[in-house]
C-alpha cells in the first residue's frame, strides 16, 4: 500500500514544496528589506473609530432596555422561561424550595436516581461508579454546589437539546441549510465566552437565567454538527432501499437515517454536556451559582486547595456524565442487534425493581434530614484541599528555578524569533504569504477564506496583536502535536497505557483552567509561555486520544504482516502505523488548533498579551468594550482561517 | 451480555436493595424535615440586593454592612458576585441595590448616573485607595533608591525578563483598572517595557514569588489590598499629581490621584429610603478597619459572615453610628 501511493507522492510533492520554500524565502528577503513598515500595531489603551462605535451600540442597547418592544415582548419572554425552568431544576435538586429549608431531592434520591438512570441507559458498570461518583461530590463538602452547577448544566442542555436536534436534522437532510449554519457554529464556538457575557447581562439580566443562555449558546453548536453528521453519514444503500420501497422522507428519517445516527447523536449530546460543564466557572463571573463561584472565590486569595477541590468536583461529575453518555450511545449501538429475549427479561426485572428502590430513597430523601443533607462531619474535602496546597507550595520552590530556565530558552528560540518575523512585516507582505501557503498546501478555496479573514482582521483594527496570538498559538500547536503523537503513539499500541493515562486527560480537559494557573504563575511568571503551557495542558488531551484512535484503528493485518516482514517496532510506527493514521493526524492538528486559541483568552490573564488581554480588559472596562469584542471577533476570524486551511490540507493528504 | 453476568447483576441489585433496607429503618428515627422551627426576625427592611466585587477588600465592606443589615435591621441580603461593570448594569434592572466600593470609575459614573440616571453616590467609605508602581520590600531594603522614579533607569537591567527583550519589565495589568503605565514609561523617558499580567492573580503572584526568591519585579498594585497583610511592599514615588495632570491620556507624567473610594447605589433603592439605604449611606470606616477584616477573610480564611461577626461585636461603638435614627 505505501509502494503504491509512492511514485504519486513523488510525482507531486517537489513542484509543491519547491514552490513552498520559494514563497518562504521571498518573504524572509522582503521582510529584511522592509521590517517595521506597515505594522499596524495599537497601543494597549488606543482604540480605533469601529471601537468607539461599538461602545455606543453597546450604550444604546442597554439605555433602551425598558421602551425597546423587541426587549419587552422577546428577549424578556425569553428570559422569564428559561428563568423559571432553571428555578424549578434547582428546586428540585439543589436550592431549599416550596417553603421547605431544603430542595425538593436530597444527596441520597440523587444519588440512587443516578444510578438507576446509569443503569436504564447503560449497565451496572457504569452505574456503581456514577452513583460513586455523585457520594464523592458530598463527601468533599461540596453537594449544594455540585448540585446547582449539575442544575445549570442539565437545564442548559435539554433547552439545547429542543434546538438542537431539529436544526441538526434539518442540516443533515439540507445541504443548504448546512452550508448556512456552519460558519454560525464556527461562530458560536470559538467567540470567546468573555466577548458576549456583559451584554448577555444587559440583555438578561444577571443571573442563573442568563448563565444558562450563555452556556446554551457555547454547548449547542456540537450538537447539530453531530446530529447533521450523523444523518450525513447514514449508509447511502440502506437509504436508496429504502426509499425504492416506496416510503417517504418521513419515514425514511424516522425508520431509517434515525436509527443509524443514533450513535453519533449521543456522542454530540455528550459533547454538548461537557461544553456546558467547562462553561460553568467563567459563568460564575455573572453570579451563576455552583462549584464554579468556589473557584473563582478562591483565586482572589490564591487558596488553591479550595479551588483544586472544587475542580476535582466538576472533573469527577464530567467523568460520570461523560462515561454514562458514551456507554449509552455504545448501548444504543448494541441493543439494535441483541434481541435475545432472556436478556431483555432479567433487565426489566432488574429494571422494575430498582426503580422501586430509587422511589424509595428518594422518598427517604425529601422526608428525613440524614438523607437530604450530606453529613457534614464526614467531609475529605479540607484534606483534599491540604493536600492541593502542600503539592503545589512544594513544586512552587522547588521546581520554580528550572521552570523559569526553561521558559526562556523556549521563548528565546520559538517565541521570540516567530512573533517578530509575524508582528514585524507589513501587514500585506504576511498576508500574501499567508494566502500563497493556503493554496500551495490547500487549495484555492482555502486562499480565497483566508484572504477574506486576513482583510477583515486588517478590519478589526487589532492585525499586530492578532499576529502575536498567531505566534502563540503555532508554538502552542506545535508542542501540543508533539504530545499528541508520542503520548498517542504510546497509548494507541498499549492497552494497558491508555487505561492509565485516559482519566488524566480527562482531568486535563475539564478541570476549569482557573485552578491551575496559580501554580503556573509561580513556575513561569506572567509571561506568554505560561499561556502557551495553559493551552498545552487544555488541548493536548483531544489530540493525544484522537491519534491513539488513529493508531489503534490501523488494520491488525497489515501491522502483523510489516511485523513478519522484519519491521522493527521504530520501523512499524514510522513506516506503516503513522503514515496510515495520517487522517488522524491532521484531524488531530486541527482540534488541537481549535482548543489553543479557545485558551487564548485565558492566556490574557496570565501574560500572554495581545488578543486575550483585550477580551479580558474588554470585559472589565467600559470604554474598552469595543476593544474587546472586534478582539473576539479576531479570535473567530484566526479560528475560521486555521481551520479551513487544516481540513483543505487534510483533503489534500488523502 | 450473558445469561451468567446478569445473574450475578441481579444478585448484586438485590445485595444492595437489602443494605438500602437496613439504613432505610435505621433512619426512621431521624429528624424529619421541616420540624425543625424556622427562625426568621423580618423587620421593615425588605430585600437588600449587595453586590460582591471580585477582590477581598470589597468583600470585607460588603461582609460587615450584610452582617449589619441582617442582624440589626432584619433585612433579607442577597449577595450577588459579579464584576465591576456588570454590576453597575444592575442597578438599572433593579438587580442590584448597593455597590460598596468603588475606585474611582468616572467612566462609569458618566454613563450611569450622569447619563442613564439609574445610580446616585452615597459618599465616601472612608477608605482611601491609592495605585502606583511598587517593589517588594528586600528589594526596597536592599536598593534604597530604587524607590524613586528618577533612579529607575540605573536598574531597568534587574527587571529584565523574557517579555520585556532588553529592556525593564514593568508587570501591569488588573484588567479592572485603567492604567496610564505606557504614557508614563514614555513621556518620563524610561527604559522599561509594558507587559500586560492580565489578572490580580499573576500580580500577587509575581510579588510573593519575588519576596520568597528574592528576585526582582516591578509593578502597578494598590492598597488597600490583602497583600500587604502579607508584604509590604513599598511604592515608588513618581512625579507628584496636580490636578488635572491626567487630563491629555497621552501626555500623562505624573503619578495616579487618590482616589475616595466610595459607595454606588441604586437610584431606586435611594428614592425608597429605607433603612439598608440609611445603612448604605452611613457606613463609614477606616484602611485599618478593611484590612483586619480583609486579613481576617484572606488570611484565616474565615468565612466572609464570620469575620464580619468578630469585627462587629469589637467594634459596637463604629457600628452603632451607621443605623438609622429611628431604630
Amino acid at each position: 500500500m505505501t509502494a503504491l501511493a509512492l511514485p504519486r507522492v513523488l510525482a507531486r510533492r517537489p513542484s509543491r514544496g519547491v514552490l513552498l520554500i520559494a514563497a518562504l524565502a521571498a518573504f524572509l528577503v522582503l521582510w529584511v528589506v522592509l521590517r517595521g513598515l506597515h505594522t499596524l500595531s495599537l497601543g494597549a489603551s488606543q482604540l480605533t473609530p469601529l471601537h468607539h462605535a461599538v461602545n455606543d451600540f453597546n450604550d444604546a442597547l442597554g439605555a433602551g432596555r425598558n421602551t425597546n418592544p423587541l426587549f419587552l415582548y422577546f428577549f424578556n419572554e425569553i428570559r422569564l422561561v428559561v428563568d423559571e425552568f432553571v428555578t424549578f431544576v434547582q428546586a428540585v435538586i439543589a436550592q431549599p424550595a416550596f417553603g421547605r429549608p431544603v430542595p425538593l431531592i436530597g444527596w441520597l434520591g440523587v444519588v440512587a436516581i443516578v444510578g438507576y438512570v446509569s443503569y436504564a441507559v447503560a449497565n451496572w458498570r457504569v452505574a456503581l461508579p456514577a452513583a460513586a461518583g455523585f457520594a464523592f461530590l458530598g463527601l468533599q463538602g461540596l453537594w449544594q454546589e455540585s448540585m446547582d452547577t449539575l442544575a445549570l448544566t442539565l437545564s442548559a442542555v435539554v433547552i439545547a437539546l429542543l434546538f438542537s436536534l431539529p436544526l441538526g436534522i434539518w442540516a443533515g437532510l439540507s445541504d443548504r441549510f448546512n452550508r448556512l449554519i456552519t460558519p454560525v457554529l464556527d461562530f458560536m464556538q470559538t467567540m470567546p465566552t468573555f466577548v458576549y457575557l456583559a451584554p448577555l447581562t444587559l440583555i438578561f439580566l444577571i443571573g442563573p437565567a442568563s448563565a444558562t443562555i450563555a452556556t446554551i449558546v457555547y454547548a449547542a453548536p456540537p450538537a447539530i454538527r453531530f446530529t447533521a453528521h450523523g444523518i450525513r453519514s447514514a449508509p447511502h444503500d440502506t437509504v436508496e432501499a429504502s426509499e425504492s420501497l416506496g416510503a417517504t422522507r418521513r419515514q425514511t428519517l424516522v425508520k431509517v437515517l434515525l436509527p443509524a445516527a443514533k450513535r453519533t447523536i449521543v456522542l454530540g449530546i455528550n459533547q454538548t454536556i461537557m461544553a456546558a460543564l467547562s462553561m460553568v466557572t467563567i459563568a460564575a463571573l455573572i453570579d451563576a451559582p455552583g462549584l464554579g463561584k468556589t473557584v473563582v472565590k478562591a483565586l482572589q486569595t490564591l487558596d488553591v486547595g479550595t479551588a483544586f477541590n472544587a475542580g476535582l468536583a466538576i472533573v469527577v461529575m464530567a467523568i460520570v456524565l461523560d462515561r454514562v453518555t458514551t456507554a449509552a450511545g455504545a448501548r444504543a449501538e448494541r441493543a439494535r442487534l441483541d434481541t435475545r429475549p432472556t436478556s431483555t427479561l432479567v433487565r426489566r426485572v432488574v429494571l422494575i425493581v430498582g426503580g422501586a428502590l430509587t422511589l424509595v430513597a428518594v422518598w427517604f430523601s425529601t422526608t428525613y434530614l440524614w438523607a437530604a443533607e450530606f453529613p457534614p462531619d464526614v467531609s475529605v474535602g479540607p484534606a483534599i484541599a491540604q493536600a492541593a496546597t502542600t503539592v503545589t507550595d512544594w513544586v512552587q520552590t522547588n521546581l520554580s528555578p528550572v521552570t523559569g530556565g526553561i521558559k526562556d530558552v523556549v521563548t528565546l528560540v520559538l517565541i521570540d524569533p516567530l512573533q517578530m518575523l509575524l508582528t514585524e512585516s507589513p501587514w500585506w507582505l504576511l498576508a500574501a504569504l499567508v494566502v500563497a501557503v493556503s493554496a500551495l498546501i490547500g487549495s484555492a478555496r482555502a486562499a480565497l477564506v483566508s484572504a477574506a479573514c486576513l482583510l477583515l482582521l486588517v478590519g478589526t483594527g487589532l492585525w499586530a496583536d492578532a499576529m502575536a496570538t498567531l505566534a502563540s498559538t503555532i508554538v502552542a500547536t506545535a508542542i501540543v502535536m508533539a504530545l499528541g503523537v508520542v503520548v498517542g503513539v504510546w497509548m494507541g499500541r498499549n492497552q494497558m497505557v491508555d487505561r492509565v493515562l485516559r482519566p488524566g486527560l480527562d482531568a486535563g480537559q475539564t478541570m476549569p483552567a482557573f485552578v491551575y494557573l496559580v501554580p503556573f504563575l509561580a513556575l513561569f511568571g506572567a509571561s506568554r509561555f505560561t499561556a502557551i503551557v495553559a493551552a498545552v495542558v487544555f488541548a493536548a488531551p483531544v489530540a493525544i486520544k484522537v491519534v491513539a484512535d488513529g493508531i489503534r484503528s490501523v488494520s491488525p493485518t497489515t501491522v502483523e504482516a510489516a511485523t513478519a516482514a522484519g519491521s522493527s517496532t521504530w520501523q512499524l510506527i514510522t513506516k506503516v502505523q503513522l503514515p496510515m493514521a495520517r487522517h488522524a493526524l491532521t484531524l488531530a492538528t486541527n482540534q488541537g488548533l481549535i482548543y489553543v486559541l479557545s485558551m487564548v483568552v485565558v492566556g490574557g490573564l496570565v501574560g500572554a498579551g495581545a488578543l486575550g488581554y483585550d477580551v479580558v480588559a474588554g470585559f472589565s472596562q467600559a470604554q474598552l468594550y469595543g476593544k474587546g469584542l472586534a478582539a473576539g471577533v479576531a479570535i473567530v476570524l484566526l479560528g475560521v482561517m486555521l481551520d479551513r486551511l487544516t481540513q483543505a490540507a487534510a483533503r489534500r493528504s488523502q | 451480555m450473558t445469561r451468567d453476568k446478569w445473574v450475578r447483576a441481579v444478585r448484586q441489585k438485590v445485595w444492595i436493595s437489602a443494605v438500602a433496607a437496613a439504613l432505610a429503618l435505621s433512619g426512621c428515627g431521624g429528624a424529619k424535615i421541616g420540624e425543625t422551627s424556622s427562625q426568621g426576625g423580618s423587620g421593615n427592611c425588605g430585600e437588600f440586593k449587595i453586590a460582591i466585587n471580585p477582590w477581598v477588600g470589597y468583600e470585607a465592606n460588603a461582609a460587615v454592612l450584610a452582617y449589619v443589615a441582617e442582624k440589626e435591621l432584619g433585612c433579607k441580603v442577597t449577595k450577588k458576585d459579579l464584576k465591576e461593570e456588570v454590576a453597575w448594569q444592575g442597578f438599572g434592572t433593579g438587580e442590584v441595590d448597593a455597590v460598596v466600593e468603588n475606585w474611582g470609575h468616572d467612566d462609569l459614573k458618566k454613563k450611569y448616573i450622569d447619563e442613564q440616571k439609574t445610580a446616585v453616590s452615597a459618599g465616601s467609605t472612608g477608605v482611601q485607595g491609592q495605585i502606583g508602581w511598587y517593589v517588594p520590600p528586600w528589594l526596597a531594603k536592599e536598593h534604597p533608591d530604587i524607590t524613586d522614579w528618577n533612579n529607575l533607569n540605573k536598574y531597568a537591567d534587574l527587571f529584565k525578563t523574557s517579555e520585556s527583550g532588553d529592556k525593564g519589565q514593568l508587570l501591569d495589568g488588573d484588567p479592572s483598572f485603567v492604567t496610564n503605565d505606557e504614557s508614563l514609561v514614555k513621556n518620563l523617558n524610561l527604559n522599561y517595557k509594558v507587559v500586560y499580567g492580565g489578572s490580580e492573580t499573576a500580580l500577587i503572584q509575581a510579588f510573593r514569588q519575588a519576596e520568597q526568591n528574592k528576585t526582582p519585579v516591578i509593578g502597578y498594585f494598590y492598597s488597600p489590598q490583602w497583600l500587604f497583610a502579607e508584604i509590604e511592599l513599598v511604592k515608588v514615588k513618581l512625579p507628584p499629581y496636580t490636578a488635572g495632570c491626567d487630563a491629555d491620556p497621552e501626555k500623562i507624567a505624573c503619578d495616579y490621584p487618590d482616589y475616595d473610594l466610595d459607595k454606588i447605589v441604586a437610584k431606586k433603592f435611594a428614592d425608597a429610603n429605607g433603612p439598608a439605604f440609611q445603612l448604605v449611606k452611613n457606613f463609614q470606616w477606616t484602611n485599618d478597619d478593611q484590612n483586619l477584616v480583609a486579613k481576617y477573610i484572606a488570611e484565616e480564611k474565615m468565612s466572609p459572615d464570620a469575620a464580619a461577626k468578630k469585627w462587629v461585636d469589637a467594634n459596637a461603638d463604629k457600628v452603632k453610628a451607621w443605623l438609622p435614627a429611628t431604630s
